[in-house]
């Protein structure tokens, strides 16, 4: 092979660059977050599962529904009580920390969402 | 067959797939989902013709069914009685503010406006006179989004992030905004602010609305009609805190036993710069 | 064919080089803007679109004068443009980039670009001037580096490739048309709001764009052994000339609309441009300079593009007047048009437009990169060609 000794330590050196994040984070695993949840209510929007998998999907189509719909009303149910389809009015009456609850997952799994960038977390 | 033959049937095949595609794309464009056409004007309110804005729009009316249960909230604001109580019109846009968020920059190119005032020849460059009376020359003119029935911004917009809500309220998607500025180009009202800067600067953190998001840098903002209050069936910040001297009306436009109604048929109104075909839904009392 | 760019003498690495080091400090500027907003730049709310604005616009009619050769190369069997095509085709594919650069700069969110394409809006002029110039931009890709493959193998280019050119001479002039569109569709922007918004950008474009065809193959044929041809090239130069005098015709008819009618929502942006407005005691007028500047240089690079001896007998005073043309249209398209569109305001109130020092770097920074792709793309060109001529 031509250049051999040049080809294969750049194999190496590209290998160990793009499986950087894989060796570097090795056994680093963070405990399982255990996001702080409301006391004395059991129930949310969704089930807890269908809440964990899609509630963004869940805040993007209420922000649909509101937004542009029009849809201001109290129709959602929680334990008996009426709520508006809203993250800051209602999300966050009974999640109450933004910091114990929606940030515990979002660190863990790595991901910003950019819904503090405008609306309010109550404030801790 | 020979081949000249085949290229003619190619020819002929590609020409009767663009003849009948093409009409429909032009269908779209201008019924479909598009408000280019002010046939949506037309289906909420027939007399509606920007300036000659006749009462009676019911008798019209009648026929489209649309019209019944399709609302156009507008408001009227009556400068006669903004001229009797100076501080008003400060009240006005202090509600505002306080319940948007709305940031306030010091420097000027970074101003965000949601209502304001300024002078009347400013507002109505229309209705330029020579020798005008002292009271128009007095008079400071609130001035807000439109809401316009056709808005132009709408038009404009590449991704619908302003849109004409089903009641007539021209919104902003901020989630959804680009930040190209086309609409603020589009408007023939001044309308419309950029965030140039992360508007939480220009805002003191300790005395905001905790209830109402602020906006992010980068995208464009401006008055909403208050929809958030309107959705649950209160008035626009504004239009409240002028309750008492009812400097300002708000109603449906399309309901002929308004309120609105009754004050747009009793008394002679200007809207700002109807020759532009947008229908704008705030009328003013000079 | 790639490969011909990477090898060069020094000039064409330092030119190279040059060019690289403004595009460095412009990302540096960039990224200030972009952590910032872009109340880094001299826009506001009464002036919404600056510098980068007008330079797409004007960039997008230099992208669609390149048609001005493909449409007579290859409608009209215009043997002569057989060589320079190519560089019409390597022009719009450098312009629309800079063009593509300049949205995004200007964008408040660039991230959310492709918003465009999720939520496509067909009423609205910006989608369809997405669709067109990024149409535009596959199409110069395709049929220029198709058909240089073909020389560059000195064989005929596949025929296949045919109906690609002819769709993109439409295209050439719907990229402009609706360029325009987005200006002359607003209500109440009465400087914009004219049906002869679209004509004279086009008129301009084949003004512009040839021009910088004409310098680049005076160039190339000082610095290397592509020669263009006499004959293409003083063909060229009367594509420019009628199509600049059309321009001043419109922008003459734009005058005589405006004040011959009187009507005074017609006459306030060109005052201002022009002549200068003055209210409340203050007198605005930061661009007249650049329109004084647009209507001298016009004139100047007309008569020499005019004048037998400056046209023909002296390469120096040709070059002269197409660079002059090019910046004269500059004026008008790159600096004018956008600009003075927005003064008064709506409200009849006069905000000026200062850009500032890092918006200014950034546009540099993004011009530069148009040339140092464009260079690369002639280099590509030339060497093929001197490979097959020797």
């Amino acid at each position: 092979m031509y250049d051999s000794d040049k080809i294969i330590p750049g194999l190496i050196i590209f290998v160990l660059f793009i499986t950087f994040p894989v060796w570097y984070n090795h056994g680093d695993a963070s405990a399982e977050p255990k996001p702080e949840l409301p006391k004395g209510v059991k129930e949310c929007v969704l089930p807890v599962a269908d809440m964990r998998a899609e509630h963004m999907q869940l805040l993007n189509k209420w922000r649909d529904e509101v937004l542009r719909d029009g849809d201001w009303a109290f129709d959602v149910k929680v334990a008996g009580k009426k709520y508006q389809k809203s993250l800051m009015n209602t999300c966050m009456e009974c999640h109450k920390s933004r910091k114990k609850f929606c940030e515990k997952c979002h660190k863990y799994a790595s991901v910003t969402p950019y819904c503090w960038d405008c609306h309010f977390a109550p404030v801790e | 067959m020979d081949k000249k033959r085949r290229d003619f049937l190619k020819i002929a095949g590609i020409s009767t797939l663009a003849g009948l595609g093409g009409p429909a794309v032009v269908d779209r464009l201008v019924n479909g989902t598009s408000p280019v056409g002010a046939n949506a004007a037309r289906e909420y309110d027939p007399d509606a013709q920007g300036e000659t804005h006749k009462a009676g729009a019911g008798e019209h009316g009648e026929a489209a069914e649309g019209a019944k249960t399709r609302k156009r909230w507008g408001i009227v604001i009556d400068l006669r009685k903004f001229r009797e109580d100076p501080e008003l019109a400060e009240k006005a846009i202090k509600v505002c503010n306080y319940n948007h968020n709305v940031p306030h920059f010091t420097n000027k190119r970074h101003e965000v406006k949601w209502i304001w005032l300024t002078e009347f020849e400013n507002a109505f460059p229309e209705h330029s006179q020579y020798h005008k009376d002292t009271k128009t020359l007095e008079t400071e003119v609130l001035v807000l989004c439109n809401h316009c029935d056709s808005p132009p911004c709408v038009r404009a917009c590449p991704t619908k992030a302003t849109f004409k809500s089903p009641d007539g309220i021209v919104g902003m998607d901020y989630h959804r905004c680009i930040g190209c500025r086309f609409c603020m180009a589009a408007c023939p009202y001044g309308s419309r602010s950029f965030n140039w800067r992360d508007p939480r600067a220009g805002l003191d953190m300790k005395k905001i609305n905790r209830k109402f998001p602020t906006r992010m840098r980068g995208v464009v903002e401006k008055c909403n009609m208050c929809v958030e209050r309107v959705g649950i069936g209160l008035q626009p910040a504004c239009v409240e805190v002028c309750s008492e001297s009812k400097a300002m009306i708000f109603g449906d436009l399309n309901d002929p036993n308004s309120e609105i109604r009754q004050v747009l048929k009793n008394n002679f109104t200007i809207q700002r710069k109807p020759s532009m075909g947008t229908h704008p839904s705030v009328f003013y009392i000079v | 064919m790639l490969e011909k760019a990477l090898r060069g003498n020094k000039y064409y690495w330092m030119w190279l080089g040059f060019l690289g080091t403004f595009m460095a400090i412009g990302a540096i500027c960039y990224v200030r803007q972009y952590n910032y907003g872009l109340g880094m730049t001299g826009m506001s709310r009464d002036v919404s679109w600056g510098l980068y604005i007008s330079q797409f616009t004007y960039l997008v009619g230099v992208a669609a004068g390149g048609v001005m050769l493909v449409l007579p190369y290859y409608i009209h069997n215009y043997k002569e443009f057989g060589r320079i095509t190519i560089l019409g085709e390597f022009l719009a594919i450098a312009s629309l980039v800079m063009c593509l650069m300049f949205i995004i700069v200007d964008l408040g969110q660039p991230i959310r670009a492709f918003n465009v394409m999720l939520h496509p809006t067909p009423h609205s002029m910006l989608f369809w001037d997405m669709l067109v110039l990024n149409g535009y931009l596959f199409l110069n890709l395709l049929c220029g580096w198709v058909i240089l493959t073909a020389e560059h193998k000195e064989v005929p280019p596949p025929k296949w490739i045919y109906p690609f050119v002819y769709i993109s001479i439409p295209f050439a002039i719907s990229i402009h048309t609706v360029t325009a569109m987005l200006y002359c569709g607003l209500p109440g922007r009465h400087f914009w709001l004219s049906a002869i918004i679209a004509p004279r950008f086009l008129a301009s474009a084949f003004a512009a764009g040839p021009s910088l065809i004409v310098v680049a193959a005076l160039i190339l044929k000082r610095i290397s052994k592509f020669d263009a041809g006499k004959k293409a090239i003083d063909k060229m130069v009367t594509i420019i000339l009628y199509a600049a005098l059309t321009n001043a015709f419109f922008v003459c008819l734009e005058f005589f609309v405006a004040y011959y009618s009187n009507v005074p929502a017609h006459k306030a942006a060109l005052n201002y441009l022009f002549f200068g407005i003055t209210e409340h005691g203050v007198t605005y007028n930061n661009l007249v300079p650049f329109m004084y500047g647009f209507v001298i240089l016009g004139v100047i690079a007309i008569a020499l593009l005019s004048i037998p001896y400056t046209r023909k007998k002296n390469e120096f005073f040709l070059g002269l007047g197409c660079v002059l043309m090019f910046i004269s249209l500059w004026l008008d398209k790159g600096v004018g048009f956008v600009l003075g569109g927005f003064v008064p305001n709506p409200l009849e109130q006069i905000t000026e437009y200062y850009p500032t020092p890092n918006e200014i770097m950034i546009t540099i920074a993004v011009w530069c990169t148009g040339f140092f792709i464009l260079s690369i793309l002639y280099k590509i060109a030339v060497k093929v060609e001197e490979d097959i001529h020797g």
